[in-house]
């Protein structure tokens, strides 16, 4: 069953609107089975969510993402921790990643401007306590969201060659 | 004015085209048509085996290699075999490095067969068997497996071809275009009649990773068949490397003497850089070939499922990544059913017949697609059988 559960979390996280009727064909289990695990993966928090890939780009220009270097002074005890889960409580705030390498924690910040972005990392994040430091990168394009070409679409390239 | 028809090969003039030539044509005038006809894999190259192809041009290794292949690739092939079938092969005298299986099997009919040579090949099955046997000039025995034995082929129907004219057997499994196998009770029945013939079996395993459930039996494994065997395999379904176009024989070495010799006047040498992307493969691939492997038998089981699900009789393929369903309750035949098909739905299948006459009622589904082009491909299925339901 743990090879199947492993499956039905990469289907769904390649489409998750799958019908549970198709993930049942994938499967060769049940419907009633699958909407079972995939209840328990919810109750689990394995699977945290559901949401659309939307390409705001194409809808309007009043959307600005940032991802923000974070060189933080850790705390005695509770490391990053308590940081991050500040950070994490703001509604701007889209992603929180603790990193290693140059920097400590990778904020990924979402506001209507850049001015707007610039804003918030200069008045709620470099204020907090124990921030050390901060470098705001906007983004200027994307290209590919969690897997998801946003420019192309993939196009069969093979040839009707082979028998 | 030279009349052409009177001055070619007769033998050559007389070979039909393939079945599924006609639709890939049709196919081919349309757009946005979702291919489950080709018989090559969608995934990419594997990354690290490209940058191996990329390496030897930076390092200008585009030189002929040795005849029979780079040694190294000779050595990374016996290992290979020697660590998934515990079989022993001689890199220096036994292994053959080929364009693609198809070369190997053309090589292995041309060296073997005398003109007037039975052979016996089992159908459905790859479509070049015949017309290479026929221009070696060869005669060709088609067994018809049925799909109540799941299309394997079995020991009273090899006894019943067999004559004091039969040279070869080709083995073609796992199936292309039925997924069947031959699990190792199949082969020791067949194996039981070969022993003390002087038949020689061609054992086509291209398709040999691709096997869901139980892993792949040779029937060079079996006693004694390892000497009667020329075993062909190669790299462009396991590690999707179509274009790369590289194979191999593994076989005794008289025989590969003799193949080899062909192999030089015809080709000289395989694709020096195909042949440094191989040895990163076999190298490095098995756990490309796994995940492969692990993402064909999701979609081999949906496709299965929904075929069921829409009253078709199919049995479950357990190798390549081809799934054949039965379309006969559909009163349309093979041609006609992948034809309409194909103008009012726009999905390509092959006819089953294309494979030999036995495959006539059914089609050929390859499930080389995404999930998301088989989901919408299998729901037009299913539209296409509701619209054409007898009566």
């Amino acid at each position: 069953m743990e090879a199947k559960f492993e499956k039905l979390l990469k289907i769904l996280e390649e489409d998750a609107r799958y019908s549970s009727s198709d993930i049942a064909s994938m499967l060769g289990e049940s419907e009633e089975k699958v909407a079972e695990l995939i209840k328990e993966a919810e109750k689990e928090k394995i699977i945290c969510g559901y949401k659309a890939i939307v390409d705001w780009d194409k809808v309007n220009d009043i959307h600005v993402t940032a991802l923000i270097e974070l060189k933080v002074i850790p705390q005695k005890n509770l490391g990053f921790e308590e940081i991050a889960e500040n950070i994490m409580q703001m509604d701007e705030v889209e992603s929180v990643y603790l990193m290693s390498g140059g920097y400590d924690l990778c904020v990924t910040v979402k506001g209507r401007s850049f001015k707007e972005v610039a804003l918030f990392v200069a008045k709620r994040l470099a204020v907090m306590d124990n921030i050390e430091s901060t470098a705001t990168h906007f983004v200027l394009r994307r290209y590919k969201e969690v897997g998801v070409k946003l420019i192309e679409s993939d196009k069969d390239d093979r040839g009707t060659y082979s028998f | 004015m030279i009349n052409y028809e009177e001055i070619l090969n007769s033998s050559v003039v007389d070979i039909k085209p393939s079945g599924i030539r006609k639709f890939f044509d049709i196919a081919e005038q349309m757009e946005n048509v979702i291919s489950l006809g080709v018989g090559e894999p969608d995934f990419k190259t594997p990354w690290h085996i490209r940058q191996a192809g990329i390496d030897a041009l930076e390092k200008s290794k585009t030189r002929y290699t040795s005849n029979r292949g780079l040694i190294e690739l000779r050595r990374e092939i016996s290992s290979y075999y020697k660590r998934k079938l515990n079989l022993d092969y001689s890199p220096e005298s036994e292994v053959l490095v080929t364009v693609g299986g198809s070369e190997a099997i053309d090589l292995a009919i041309r060296a073997l067969i005398n003109e007037g040579d039975e052979v016996i090949i089992p159908e459905p099955s790859f479509v070049c068997y015949v017309p290479i046997v026929k221009m070696a000039g060869g005669v060709p025995v088609i067994i018809n497996t049925k799909a109540e034995n799941e299309f394997r082929l079995t020991a009273e129907e090899l006894k019943g071809a067999i004559t004091e004219k039969t040279k070869m057997l080709i083995l073609p499994f796992p199936n292309n275009p039925t997924g069947a196998i031959m699990e190792r009770e199949d082969l020791e029945k067949i194996a039981e009649i070969l022993k003390g013939t002087n038949i020689i079996i061609l054992s086509d395993e291209i398709y040999s990773e691709l096997t869901y459930g139980n892993s792949h039996t040779s029937i060079a494994q079996i006693g004694e068949m390892q000497e009667r065997t020329v075993l062909i395999s190669g790299f462009s379904k396991a590690y999707s490397m179509t274009g790369w176009r590289l194979g191999y024989i593994l076989c005794p070495a008289p025989l590969c003497k003799q193949m080899t010799k062909i192999h030089q006047f015809c080709i000289m040498s395989s694709p020096t850089v195909s042949q440094y992307a191989a040895i990163e493969a076999l190298k490095n691939g098995d756990d490309d070939i796994a995940s492969m492997r692990a993402e064909y038998d999701v979609r081999r089981t949906y496709v299965v499922n929904e075929f069921r699900k829409m009253g078709l009789s199919v049995f479950e393929p357990k190798g390549a990544f081809y799934v054949f369903p039965c379309i006969k309750s559909s009163g349309m035949t093979s041609d006609e059913f992948c034809e309409r098909l194909l103008k009012e739905k726009k999905v390509a299948t092959v006819p089953g017949n294309a494979f030999g006459e036995c495959g006539e009622g059914f089609i050929r589904v390859s499930y080389c697609n995404s999930l998301g082009n088989l989901k919408i491909a299998l729901s037009k299925i299913k539209e296409f059988l509701k619209e054409n339901k007898n009566g």
